[in-house]
């Protein structure tokens, strides 16, 4: 059976990887192609990129990043931010990333996601979703979590998936960085709204809140965190071993390399 | 020299590092003299099956890929690649492929149950034979998926499956011929073991 799959997120700005917390406050932590070869060394399944830079320099420093991740590293890549057109996901593409998220850009521009699961294929197309409570309702929040764009979360979600959207990630901006658990009642609204595979992030903390994840919401099929994989909170390798325990279908290989 | 064969379907900047990473040099090419010249060609492809063959048959490279088969040149397909090794596909219509292997491509809903997200996307165990491909692979090895649809009716030739609610096929040998359904240039080290074991197979 397909396991679940554990995802290092790394964010990269000025090609160095930092973590928000709450998505203020960033910290440096690594070289984005260093990390990368160590997670894939280490058990993680995939690796998300995200590009947080604002400027065109920091752009080409970040597509060059890639290019070389994607020399070393052969496990799969998804990329996101500053996607906001076809060219962008061909920028990426060609660098090796196997899969393009779009989150703010799909918003500005609600035709891309069915332009590029068109020209790239469903399975290319993740739709980022940044989600937070707004007076009971889920809400849709754009600019990296700063801007309410007043659209209710599920149905974004499915229409986005009606579009050719081949997966989704679940951002809870109400649990990223408290490091108390997955939004378990979020993922659930959503896994019950589509049936591409859905991604939890935001919340993690330790290892009992993937176990937690994957025995409460049989239908996720990943979990994603940054900070307590960077900082070694939670070694890939515990965690997979912890998951093996609990009879959740894991990848073993690569975790007893060391 | 090992040739990928490129005929403008999906990205190989990955494809060619793995091979960089094995230390293997490759030509990426899509000119039919040089699959001549190559001691084994790689067939890549991501996409629509139509739109592939037809491309391979314009570029002349459909009938350099079976000139060079029937001289008994090690070929290996992946992923779309594999696919196009069989005799038919059925998706979209009905599609004539390479015909080294025979059976037909079917839509994976065809054989799993309903719950079961589609595409098949994600690392999955191998259920694997004895076969060069896989000399250094060890059971429950995983390799990374991504696909709708799936070789069947071709039991003599399947070498390894994957398990999702039916066994699906997952690599295929016939004599010279070999695919996998799978990404090795995305499934970590047991990926890039069932590469190097076909750059070392005579």
């Amino acid at each position: 059976m397909i396991t679940k799959r554990i995802i290092p997120c790394l964010d990269v700005r000025d090609g160095k990887v930092v973590k928000g917390v709450n998505f203020t406050g960033l910290r440096e932590i690594d070289s984005p192609v260093e990390l990368a070869k160590y997670y894939s060394a280490n058990g993680a399944d995939e690796l998300v990129f995200y590009d947080i830079t604002a400027s065109s320099d920091g752009r080409k420093i970040f597509t060059d990043i890639l290019c070389e991740t994607a020399k070393n590293v052969f496990i799969p890549m998804t990329v996101g931010g500053g996607i906001n057109s076809v060219a962008d996901f061909e920028r990426v593409l060609n660098c090796g990333a196997d899969k393009v998220s779009v989150n703010s850009g799909a918003i500005r521009h609600p035709e891309l996601v069915e332009e590029a699961a068109k020209l790239y294929g469903d399975q290319c197309v993740v739709l980022s979703a940044d989600i937070r409570r707004v007076n009971g309702q889920f809400h849709i929040f754009a600019k990296g979590g700063r801007e309410d764009t007043g659209m209710e979360a599920i149905e974004w979600i499915k229409r986005c998936v009606g579009n050719g959207a081949g997966e989704v990630v679940v951002n809870s901006i109400d649990t990223d960085g408290v490091k108390n658990g997955f939004d378990l009642e979020m993922l659930d609204a959503v896994c019950n709204a589509v049936k591409v595979p859905v991604i939890a992030s935001g919340g993690a903390g330790g290892i009992e809140d993937f176990i937690t994840l994957f025995k409460t919401l049989p239908k996720v099929d990943a979990g994603l965190a940054a900070s307590i994989f960077h900082f070694g909170e939670v070694k890939i390798k515990d965690l997979k071993e912890r998951m093996k325990q609990e009879g959740i279908q894991t990848r073993l290989d690569g975790v007893f390399n060391d | 020299m090992i040739a990928i064969v490129d005929y403008g379907v999906g990205n190989l900047f990955s494809l060619n590092s793995s091979f960089a990473a094995i230390g293997q040099d490759v030509l990426v090419t899509s000119d039919p003299e040089e699959l001549k010249k190559a001691d084994k060609i790689v067939l890549p492809g991501v996409g629509a099956f139509e739109d592939a063959a037809k491309k391979l048959k314009e570029s002349g490279l459909m009938d350099a890929l079976k000139t060079e088969v029937s001289n008994g040149k090690p070929l290996l397909g992946i992923c779309l690649g594999m696919q196009l090794l069989f005799e038919k596909s059925f998706e979209y219509g009905e599609h004539e492929g390479l015909g080294f292997v025979p059976g037909q491509v079917r839509p994976i809903s065809d054989v799993c149950p309903k719950d079961l997200k589609i595409p098949h996307m994600g690392w999955n165990a191998l259920e694997f034979k004895e076969h060069p491909l896989f000399r250094y692979l060890h059971k429950g090895d995983c390799v990374y998926f991504v696909h709708s649809y799936y070789g069947t009716n071709c039991e003599d030739s399947v070498i390894a499956t994957a398990e999702y609610g039916a066994p699906l096929t997952a690599a295929v040998a016939k004599g010279n011929v070999m695919g996998c359904q799978f990404h090795p240039e995305k499934s970590g080290d047991v990926g890039l073991s069932i590469l190097r074991a076909f750059c070392e197979m005579e």
